[in-house]
């Protein structure tokens, strides 16, 4: 069995990428491949290395606020390419309210903080699509 | 607290007051006036292995400890106790010394907080010009007593609102300022004579400081007396924050032109706050700060004597910036080590005579990473404990966190109740009647003692290197970092470092806390608002101020006039700064893990 894909992408401006950086070596001790983008990723660019990558999952960071333009537009690009079976999960700084429109769009998971990584690689794990 | 027998034996020639005092033992302190303060029967006579065999031992049978090492959040193992034993070779005069004395150790001032308490500085912006403007108001009448800007994201970056990467960001995460109106309103009816202004900015540090100076003159204001600083410290964007435009060499050009201009014409203006504090919350330990921080400072300094500055003409206006993390002492002690370092730098490195290039001055934050989401309310206390230890280590100014960073940027309420827990340090605890109440402290000399050590030997790799710049280029400080966050993370899942409410005393169902929340019209009207200026503004003075400006970026003469120039005719930030990617293109990192 091939190895989990999955992309960590840090979209919008900001530049705080101590989680997105965590993250992406805890998945790589968990067995996955992990492909982190780098910073300031559009929704573009996002769903090009998806696509390049053969991802399995999406990993966002996000902690701006810039979610509700970053997701929605995501999630259209994703469904463009035909990518709407791959995992997206969010981790950040969600306020509640914002977190049923996330999910509504297709979002899967979102993480705040504080949260144990073993948390997120079981739903990593459990709910990533065998893709063929 | 060394004292070797011989320089004993020369205090108890010298010293009558101390042959009176204690006439046989060996003195442990020994003061610049030749009196012994600490003359008293200690365990060290007794011996630290005697008390261990005799006492410890039986009591550890009895009942063991709770762990079998103890760290601080750094990772630092930290002994049971500390005694005397463990401050020998550190010299009173030369290590540590009285206050107001080099090297600094135990503060800058030698009536600490007597004379004039800390600044209490809370950084705030968000939404609007016009709504932080408010928020500054209210601050001001609260009983804050200097103001700190807080810019969005856009901004930041030198990019006007309308770009493709601002998508989302306006106003978010500060205030969104594109050009000189924008800063007309933040400061409208705020004289800025009479206040000192803290602005977080760093790449287009040099074009929200010439919009500052503008509104200044455009208020009758004397250049000349002006203060405030900026933070306009691109090294620790590179290493942590990653908020950089330009290459890091071009970046090095902007800050040295900085420094001249402001030498000249600005002379009382902070022109750079090197900062820890980023450094920390990407991951750092409590000693990497201190070395990344400090290592940064010098680098600076060589680039303006490479610049051909005089050390003594603009180091003194060099100012640092810590994080006030969550381990009471190390933080302490941290701040401590960094006077007496950076003293030692300047005057044995950079042979600065003048004192003011040996004092270092320092703001610090709470740790904004140490706040939870869970259980917000915790934050408070933790916040509180937090900026104890930064008043204990002499910080000259403060800004306190608010309850509710974990989730959103402050609320009013927040921010206020965040301002009086610093007022009830200053006004009710009691620690500001004294200097330096922990000098003396056998665990607080020997972990300041650490620190240093542990700052110095990361100098020498970093100079091995080449200096930070090349350090930086190597992605030396970047992995360092990345090291230690993940250790932290790993500690943190195995539950050897507890936070509260988060991996122990966890409750379900926080009761939801009243968070601020910007919504989009921020971006709408600032978006309208640019639309008009690019409408109304002198087009040809425009372009000809920019056109100024991107010529100059590739000679060596001084940005600052050129930037002024753009800046009077209304060009946007995101304007003159692409003047400059033009010339310098733009920095792009390879990602460390």
């Amino acid at each position: 069995m091939r190895k989990l894909r999955v992309v960590i992408a840090k979209p919008g401006l900001d530049g705080h990428d101590r989680g997105a950086k965590v993250i992406a070596r805890a998945l790589r001790d968990a067995g996955m491949e992990v492909i982190y983008t780098g910073l300031r990723q559009t929704p573009e660019m996002i769903a090009s290395a998806a696509l390049q990558e053969d991802a399995d999952c999406i990993g966002l960071s996000i902690l701006s606020g810039a979610h509700n333009h970053i997701v929605p537009r995501l999630m259209e690009l994703l469904k463009d390419k035909g990518l709407d079976d791959v995992l997206v999960v969010i981790g950040g700084i969600i306020p509640d309210v914002d977190i049923p429109k996330l999910k509504e769009m297709g979002v899967k998971g979102i993480f705040l903080p504080g949260t144990p990584m073993q948390e997120i690689i079981e739903f990593i794990q459990g709910n990533v699509r065998a893709r063929v | 607290m060394s004292f070797s027998s011989v320089s004993c034996l020369k205090q108890r020639m010298r010293g009558d007051r101390m042959r009176v005092s204690c006439p046989a033992q060996t003195p442990l302190w020994r003061r610049a006036d030749g009196y012994n303060a600490l003359c008293m029967k200690t365990v060290a006579e007794s011996g630290k292995a005697r008390w261990q065999h005799e006492t410890l031992e039986p009591a550890l049978k009895k009942s063991p400890e709770r762990a079998t090492t103890f760290t601080t959040i750094s990772g630092r193992p930290i002994d049971r106790l500390y005694t005397a034993e463990d401050v020998e070779g550190i010299d009173y005069d030369r290590d540590v010394n009285n206050p107001g004395v080099f090297p600094y150790t135990r503060g800058i001032h030698p009536t600490g907080y007597r004379g004039k308490l800390w600044t209490m500085r809370q950084f705030a912006g968000f939404g609007t010009p016009e709504d932080t403007n408010g928020r500054y108001k209210t601050l001001l009448k609260a009983g804050g007593t200097g103001l700190s800007v807080a810019f969005d994201l856009p901004t930041l970056m030198g990019r006007d609102p309308d770009h493709e990467l601002s998508l989302g960001e306006v106003g978010k995460c500060g205030v969104s300022i594109m050009s000189l109106a924008d800063m007309e309103t933040l400061f409208d009816g705020i004289q800025l004579a009479d206040i000192t202004t803290s602005m977080t900015i760093n790449s287009p540090a040099a074009m929200i400081f010439a919009m500052y100076l503008v509104v200044a003159e455009q208020q009758g204001a004397d250049w000349k007396k002006i203060s405030g600083t900026i933070q306009n410290d691109i090294l620790k964007e590179f290493i942590a924050q990653k908020e950089y435009i330009f290459p890091p060499r071009p970046s090095m050009r902007l800050i040295t032109d900085i420094f001249a201009f402001c030498a000249d014409q600005v002379p009382k203006w902070n022109t750079i706050s090197v900062s820890g504090y980023h450094i920390r919350e990407a991951g750092a330990t409590a000693v990497q700060e201190l070395a990344f921080t400090l290592r940064d400072g010098l680098e600076y300094v060589q680039w303006g004597v490479d610049a051909g500055l005089d050390v003594d003409a603009f180091v003194p206006q060099i100012s640092f910036f810590f994080n006030a993390h969550s381990d009471f002492f190390e933080e302490i002690a941290k701040y401590r080590a960094a006077r007496k370092i950076w003293a030692e730098a300047m005057r044995d490195r950079f042979h600065a005579r003048n004192e003011r290039s040996w004092k270092l001055r320092f703001h610090s934050q709470t740790a904004g990473v140490s706040l939870t989401a869970q259980q917000p309310y915790n934050n408070v206390v933790r916040t509180a404990l937090q900026a104890l230890s930064a008043v204990l280590g002499g910080t000259n100014s403060l800004h306190t966190n608010s309850l509710d960073e974990a989730l959103a940027l402050p609320t009013a309420e927040a921010a206020t109740l965040a301002l009086r827990t610093q007022q009830i340090i200053a006004h009710e605890s009691g620690v500001t009647n004294v200097v330096d109440p922990l000098g003396g402290s056998y665990f607080v000399e020997k972990l300041t003692k650490d620190m240093e050590d542990g700052a110095l030997a990361y100098f020498r790799t970093i100079d091995a290197m080449g200096g930070m710049v090349d350090a930086i280029e190597r992605g030396f400080p970047q992995q360092e970092i990345a090291e230690s966050s993940y250790r932290f993370q790993q500690a943190f899942e195995r539950k050897e470092k507890i936070m509260v409410g988060v991996n122990a005393f966890v409750q379900q169902d926080d009761p939801p806390l009243e968070i601020l929340y910007i919504d989009e019209s921020t971006s709408d009207t600032q978006l309208a608002k640019l639309e008009a200026l690019r409408k109304t503004r002198d087009r040809e003075r425009v372009t000809r101020s920019l056109d100024a400006l991107r010529a100059a970026a590739g000679t060596t003469e001084n940005l600052m006039p050129r930037i002024l120039d753009a800046v009077r005719a209304y060009a946007t930030v995101g304007e003159m700064c692409d003047a400059l990617r033009d010339v310098w293109g733009e920095y792009e990192e390879v990602p460390i893990i």
